[in-house]
């Protein structure tokens, strides 16, 4: 060890912004963010234009005013925030994940079947991974309720516990989904656990009794849905080619309107061609009523022909930012805007993580298909090259342990010298294997976007922390509520 | 903290973590997670001059099974860091990730792989 006046120091790992005026830094190693003083301000930009010696900070703060306990006292309070480092560091690799992290989240692909035919769908299209021939197309109650057993029974220590119903179309299985629900709710009763769900859908079968039943079980619904009827209809029709809007708009209607226990909320996909971000942002938020809009550019190997190129990213980029703007004065005012991409980016950057793995696919989330095979998500059902054992055996652990080796941030070189790496930890497994044939692949095609948008979303943090620091509570009680 | 304000709970943690009392040593206490990596050092070839690679020999049987290391890291050695021309990857242009999963020849070399232009 050096004593500290042996010390010569340089700069730590973080990621430097500003924001009305004021300085941060996003500390890289531990997701942290600080706010900067003048001093600290000093130090970093002393350092930024090359190593100093203990005895020159110090003398370098007194000519700025600072005494010397007071220097001292600010380069240990850098030094140990790991701000400013000495010496040689051996990087300490991320802690690996528990061999038997408990289950939270079960996804339930209630049926392999779907009544549209949206180009796109990473479950039919082109770049497909599942290999359904030969499975059931439905799944029976008695798959269902093994796989609600076995949540319950992984899941030992969570109080609350987390069914998302999924597809194909999942209300294409209405019946089971009702069975699921009032099954799950006594299981979890009689352990005095609680068990919350969600659903997505496309809205084409969507019935007043359906609205009333999800409304009266309290289950969040995510409508997957474009934009107004000119996009919508682009790609998302039926086998004949015909748009799905006009049969979707009512019911859409008629589900804000009636379903007020949870919110509900919209999920876009963007392709070539269907990149009108604000356009579809004013119509499903304002016109149709949605509380949440978010958006993601559609999964896909790069020469398929509604894949957005880089001109298309960059546009869909710069109205994110606009709408990001937008979020930003509705914060400043207390209100919530509804752009989920902002959301989602200042709830994970509230809580300063730092992942091992992009998202909680096979740590704590799993999929299951129509016949009981695990997936480490909704993504990988029915695939069998991915597919992690069979509800009625259990998870494979070998398996599992392959999938969240190859997926650690410890194993994506690319990554480790990138500063966004505390929020992405390499982007979405299903999309690496789409693009370059390997789950643990890091997204590289996407890597100056997330970056991007990173910086913009820390930038509304720092913002937001100086003008109405009360608006994180939202993020500390959704939290809460998870 | 006095000079740096914690705007999130991670940073709240640290901050918790620095105020408690660490008796003399201030280096008991350290701040969340892995520390940064030391500052960038000039790239050292690995290459043929300075530590040994086997060549593009062959082996007592005429063949490549029984070299005292493994071909690859031979070839790794003509990547990037060697003058010698061997046929490798175009790392510049048509294959630059090529080698983005061998960071250690010695442990990764199994991940090189054959390219098919």
């Amino acid at each position: 060890m050096i004593a500290a006046d042996a010390r010569v120091y340089r700069l730590g790992e973080f990621h430097p912004f500003a924001a009305e005026g004021h300085r941060f830094l996003y500390l890289v190693p531990a997701g942290a963010i600080f706010e900067l003083d003048a001093a600290a301000r000093a130090v970093i930009d002393r350092l930024a234009g090359g190593e100093a010696s203990h005895d020159d900070l110090v003398a370098q703060l007194k000519a700025v005013g600072l005494s010397t306990p007071d220097a001292e006292e600010l380069i240990v309070e850098l030094y140990q925030s790991r701000v400013i480092t000495a010496g040689d560091i051996k990087p300490e690799p991320l802690e690996e994940a528990p061999a038997d992290c408990p289950l939270q989240t079960l996804v339930l692909n209630l049926t392999n079947q779907c009544n549209l035919s949206c180009q796109y769908c990473y479950e039919f299209g082109a770049d497909k991974v599942a290999t359904p021939s030969g499975k059931p197309k439905f799944m029976n109650f008695e798959t269902a309720k093994a796989s609600v057993d076995f949540l319950l029974q992984q899941s030992a220590g969570r109080r609350g516990v987390h069914i998302t119903f999924f597809g194909g179309e999942t209300l294409m299985n209405f019946p089971l989904l009702q069975n699921v629900v009032i099954y799950a709710r006594d299981r979890a009763d009689e352990q005095g656990r609680s068990i919350d769900f969600s659903m997505t859908t496309n809205a084409t079968l969507l019935t007043p009794a359906i609205i009333e039943f999800l409304s009266e079980n309290r289950i969040g619904v995510t409508v997957s849905m474009d934009g107004p009827a000119d996009l919508h209809d682009k790609l998302r029709v039926f086998a004949n080619g015909r748009g799905s809007y006009g049969i979707i708009e009512p019911r859409v209607r008629e589900l804000i309107q009636k379903h007020r226990t949870r919110p509900i909320t919209a999920r876009v996909t963007l392709t070539s061609g269907v990149t009108d971000v604000i356009r579809i942002f004013r119509h499903l938020k304002n016109d149709l009523g949605f509380h949440e809009v978010g958006f993601a550019p559609v999964t896909t190997s790069p020469n398929q022909l509604y894949a957005i190129n880089d001109r298309g990213m960059d546009d869909v980029l710069a109205q994110f930012h606009q709408l990001a703007d937008e979020y930003l004065e509705y914060a400043l005012r207390g209100e919530m805007h509804g752009f989920s991409n902002v959301s989602d980016t200042l709830s994970e950057l509230y809580q300063g993580v730092n992942k091992s793995h992009p998202c909680g696919a096979a740590l704590g989330l799993v999929g299951v298909g129509p016949s009981g095979d695990i997936a480490p998500c909704h993504r990988f059902v029915d695939s069998d090259t991915h597919a992690l054992g069979h509800i009625s055996t259990g998870i494979d652990r070998e398996k599992q342990n392959d999938f969240l080796r190859r997926g650690h941030i410890n194993s994506k070189y690319d990554c480790h010298t990138c500063w966004a790496r505390p929020l992405c930890a390499g982007g979405c497994h299903h999309e690496a294997y789409v693009r370059y044939g390997d789950t643990g692949h890091p997204n590289l095609h996407y890597c100056d976007w997330i970056r991007g948008w990173t910086e913009t979303c820390l930038r509304i943090y720092g913002a937001i922390s100086v003008h109405n620091p009360e608006f994180f509570r939202v993020f500390a009680e959704r939290k809460a509520l998870s | 903290m006095k000079h740096l304000r914690p705007l999130n709970q991670k940073a709240s943690r640290i901050a918790v973590q620095l105020a408690r009392p660490t008796g003399d040593n201030e280096d008991d206490v350290i701040a969340l997670q892995n520390p940064p990596q030391p500052a960038p050092r000039p790239h050292i070839p690995m290459g043929c001059s300075l530590s040994f690679s086997p060549g593009w020999e062959v082996d007592s049987a005429g063949g490549t099974a029984g070299l005292c290391q493994p071909v690859e890291r031979d070839i790794y050695d003509c990547y990037v860091t060697c003058f010698w021309p061997a046929q490798v990857p175009d790392h510049l242009n048509n294959y630059p990730d090529w080698a983005s999963k061998c960071a250690a020849a010695t442990k990764d070399w199994r991940n090189l792989d054959l390219v098919f232009p």
